[in-house]
């Protein structure tokens, strides 16, 4: 199946990667750009769930323990900052890197410098946003929501936040930019718009609302900013502002950001489930209808993060019917999920595993998603750690199992190497359980009243925190199998045929394992394209 | 076959076998588990939305994961399952659109039923002003001039400090009890207006479904009408900095006659305030008060020793605020300092609270300057009767021989400047 491809790969008439450290600091092409990505937000990973466990450790028991409250707050700022814009995104924008090239039959992306320089951003961004927390003036503290006036409280470190939130944005938007360019003009012929692999759809859309939303946010931290240091009133009453405009702004790109960090993990689920089922994606086609309506509607739902900020019954009514209604392609997208393991010839790899695990708590985390939908529960629930669960469900269980099911599903194609399957299913169970013991108390604590964003809590809540705790660490620690089986699967193992798996489709299994530096130079016969699509 | 059917069987024994032990580990845990159905009519009714949305979704889930599960025991490879070719299927993807949207219409009914009500704030009887404050909570009675500040009860405070090894046991309601309850009558219909002085805050009390944002320069309102006497307790829930764990709620709610009185005693203890406030202090009187009052207010950043926090909170010794010009010292208290964490005292401190303080500021923590700053100052300060031209540079001796000429001052009468 790979003939041409190998073929024209023995020609040796282009260069292979550079030696040594330039190889990574000059490289524009996409595979190395790929691996830094995905190497970065490991590092991410271990960094923010690090925080997570001081935030877990001090919510052990009730008391305050461990740390001053004020770097209670640092810790649950900067692990949301790091796990959204340093873990859930790069590793996203890792993976489109390595895989849509190879998905359309594209030699490498449109825009490779500006794919260099997105990337060697992100390393200076964070270094400028975790110093922060070893400046006089400690770390961001009023949340990653920023709201004002409280975020404005901060010492002179804010200056530097705000600086890094900028590079993280520009990042952003310029790989974003490049995906655009790459699926709209590097394509194969014949690789036309409805074959494309559902993970080059919902990327795609993806980058369309990064490119929408993420310039609202740089606007409304720059208010932020001359707030503080120039004078303005944008967002206090006193000088003719609105604290609340700026939540309105935010969430403009927040709700957006959310679909973010989620869509191009449906992409993934969707690259897998068929293929372990050995049976075609269920309903294609509605399958981009859908993610196309999720994305319309992130635009248009924002506010009811507000629900408690005082609005008009109109707008919480709007904003709640609005919500509601994504619930529709989304179960859209569940219930294609399902009609495609019905009846098929289903193996548990561990890809797999990850994937069903998706759905599964993906759909609990959608179903109290829309039970937060409800303004008059919202109000109830509003702030407290019913929501925490509830994103984490979306988040973690969420995207990270997706990103963690993707590394499974495409290391091989990667390293050439089969990772250690009976450590990936034990990654699998010990995440699994712990996940569920970390967050499904949560539930719990927070319809009995417990808010969120706090270091101490009353005696009531003692025993679902403590073992919430025990999750956290339980989670935490299983993530170092990871961490190993990648470092065991990089360094050898193995060997993986072309196709890696029985029932996989799509191009990039049609080139060989590992996948050569340079993929597609010539691009793939129609008969091929024809011949690997859903 | 019979072996499989065999082991379904017993996993469906497990599973009912572990439903029913939920419900008893729901009794032991029923006030840690789920919403309070709350003692008003509108919050019986968020909760009976809730139960049923949750119901709802536990049908929808019960059903897609089991279909899910079905079907990874039926159609695996293992069990020689040959995979079907279908894909797609015009009339399942419009049953499972339509579907989900019918179920929708009958949740948004209700939840717009009530969510109407709860924005009726017509034909309420009395307005309770709420104001948040870092990190306290100030009520005020609108309609009968009544009004005081309400904060995490002392003994609590002092028990959830970082590394006070407490026994947290003692207390029945730990981090949820406060020195002053709000006291409101049952059977009315209270209007409650929120704002708030320094950044967002949340009033939240879950047996009354009341949250509303605080938002410093805007009022917002709800509603409550509470059915039972009793004592419902609530927390901030938006975050507000470094103690927004610790600003706890509690609503006492009363007979009419009962908060009838309650009103009485605090217009009568409104009226010995105000005399407190004219008399003469002496030092010693006002440190061991202002220490009591620092310890409060100002211990969570300057600390107790009052050496702050370096980079942080600057330290009281030594600085050149609380061992410089008196008068300059009480206005950084009485109006803060923009763009940090020092809130304006004015409005939080009564002018005995403020006097006492800066006393204490300036004669312990290791200043010894040995000036005195009487509360009757305080007020005119605070009006504008008397400034800083020919007092800024006065000396203790001579406020002491300030007169008291004019007593027009209240305590906590900045409140209102809001």
């Amino acid at each position: 199946m790979s003939a041409y491809d190998t073929a024209h790969h023995d020609d040796h008439d282009h260069h292979g990667p550079a030696p040594g450290l330039t190889r990574w600091l000059y490289t524009t092409n996409h595979k190395d750009i790929g691996t830094l990505y995905l190497w970065f937000s490991l590092l991410m990973f271990f960094i923010g769930g690090a925080m997570a466990l001081i935030i877990r450790a001090e919510l052990f028991q009730p008391g305050i323990q461990i740390v001053d409250p004020m770097f209670f707050n640092s810790m649950t700022t900067m692990h949301a900052i790091v796990m959204i814009f340093g873990v859930v995104m790069p590793a996203f924008v890792g993976l489109a890197n390595w895989m849509i090239p190879m998905m359309i039959g594209a030699p490498d992306m449109a825009l490779p410098r500006l794919n260099n320089w997105s990337f060697w951003i992100m390393p200076f961004a964070f270094t400028i946003m975790l110093s922060t927390l070893f400046m006089d003036s400690g770390g961001p503290a009023g949340g990653w929501t920023l709201y004002p006036p409280l975020t404005l409280q901060m010492g002179d470190s804010f200056a530097f936040v705000i600086f890094a939130i900028h590079f993280m944005g520009i990042s952003s938007v310029m790989g974003s930019i490049n995906i655009v360019a790459t699926i709209f003009n590097m394509r194969a012929n014949g690789m036309t718009l409805m074959k494309m692999p559902l993970f080059v759809w919902t990327w795609l859309i993806t980058a369309f609302l990064l490119i929408a939303s993420i310039p609202v946010f740089a606007g409304a931290v720059t208010m932020l900013l001359t707030d503080r240091y120039f004078g303005t009133s944008f967002f206090s009453a006193a000088g003719g502002g609105d604290p609340v405009m700026f939540q309105h702004i935010f969430w403009f790109f927040g709700h957006p950001e959310v679909y973010i960090l989620i869509l191009p993990a449906f992409g993934v689920v969707s690259s897998i489930i068929p293929t372990f089922a050995r049976k075609p994606l269920f309903g294609y086609d509605s399958m981009v209808y859908a993610t196309a309506s999720i994305a319309f509607l992130s635009f248009i739902v924002w506010a009811h993060h507000m629900f408690t900020t005082g609005m008009p019954l109109a707008g919480e009514l709007f904003f709640m019917f609005s919500t509601m209604m994504i619930s529709v392609p989304t179960g859209v997208k569940v219930f294609n999920w399902v009609a495609t393991m019905w009846r098929g010839s289903m193996t548990f790899e561990t890809p797999m595993l990850f994937a069903i695990g998706f759905v599964v708590m993906f759909t609990i985390g959608g179903l109290s998603g829309l039970m937060l939908a409800i303004t008059p529960a919202d109000i109830q629930y509003h702030d407290t750690y019913f929501v925490v669960a509830h994103f984490h469900y979306v988040l973690v269980p969420g995207a990270i199992f997706s990103l963690i099911a993707a590394t499974y599903y495409w290391i091989p194609k990667w390293t050439g190497n089969m990772y250690d399957e009976k450590l990936g299913k034990i990654h699998f169970w010990t995440s699994t359980i712990f996940v569920n013991v970390l967050f499904f108390p949560m539930h719990f604590v927070g319809l009995a009243g417990m808010p969120r964003r706090i270091p101490d809590y009353s005696l009531q809540f003692a025993d679902w925190n403590m073992i919430a705790s025990i999750g956290a660490f339980g989670f935490g620690f299983a993530q170092i199998i990871f961490v190993w089986v990648v470092y065991k699967c990089v360094r050898g193992g193995e060997k993986a045929t072309d196709e890696v798996w029985e029932g996989a489709v799509g191009l990039e299994w049609t080139v060989p394992s590992p996948a050569p530096y340079h993929t597609f130079e010539e691009p793939p016969p129609l008969a091929v394209i024809n011949k690997n699509h859903f | 076959m019979s072996c499989s059917t065999r082991s379904v069987i017993a996993r469906l024994a497990a599973l009912i076998a572990l439903l029913c032990v939920l419900p008893a580990a729901y009794a032991g845990y029923g006030d840690a588990l789920n919403m309070p159905v709350g003692v008003t009519e509108v919050s019986r009714e968020v909760y009976g939305l809730h139960m049923l949305i949750f119901k709802i979704c536990v049908v929808i889930g019960a059903v897609v994961f089991g279909v899910m599960i079905y079907s990874m025991i039926y159609h695996r490879k293992s069990r020689g399952a040959k995979p079907a070719t279908f894909h797609e299927s015009t009339t399942a993807e419009i049953v499972w659109t339509v579907t989900p949207f019918v179920i929708l219409l009958f949740m948004a009914w209700p939840a717009a039923k009530v969510l109407i009500k709860m924005e009726d704030f017509s034909d309420s009887e009395m307005t309770v002003k709420i104001t948040g404050f870092q990190w306290r909570w100030h009520y005020d009675y609108i309609e009968e001039g009544v009004d005081y500040f309400s904060q995490l009860h002392p003994q609590h405070n002092e028990a959830r400090q970082l590394g006070s090894d407490t026994d947290l046991a003692q207390f029945d309601n730990y981090i949820k009890e406060v020195d002053n309850p709000l006291i409101l009558p049952v059977g009315k219909k209270i209007r409650f207006l929120h704002t708030a002085a320094d950044v967002i805050h949340a009033w939240w009390v879950p047996d009354l479904a009341v949250k509303k944002d605080s938002i410093p320069g805007f009022i917002n309102e709800n509603w409550a009408l509470i059915e039972e006497p009793g004592i419902y307790r609530g927390k901030c829930a938006e975050l507000c900095g470094r103690d927004h764990g610790f600003m706890p709620i509690v609503v006492k709610a009363v007979p009419q006659e009962e908060y009838d009185a309650f009103i009485a005693e605090k217009k009568a203890a409104g009226q010995s305030a105000h005399n407190e406030t004219t008399r003469q202090w002496d030092r010693a009187e006002l440190v061991a008060r202002g220490e009591e009052v620092y310890n409060r207010n100002c211990m969570g950043c300057h600390q107790q020793n009052g050496q702050g926090i370096p980079g942080m909170f600057p330290p009281i010794a030594g600085s050149d605020v609380a061992t410089g010009d008196i008068v300059a010292h009480l206005k950084t208290v009485l109006n803060g300092v923009d763009g940090t964490a020092m809130q304006a005292y004015g409005t939080l401190l009564s002018d005995v609270e403020l006097a006492s303080v800066i006393t204490y500021q300036r004669n312990s923590l290791g200043n010894a300057i040995g000036d005195v700053m009487q509360p009757y100052f305080v007020g005119q300060v605070r009006d504008g009767t008397s400034d800083s031209a020919p007092i800024a540079s006065a000396q203790a001796d001579e406020i002491d021989f300030l007169k008291i000429d004019d007593a027009s001052t209240e305590s906590e009468a900045g409140v209102d400047k809001l």
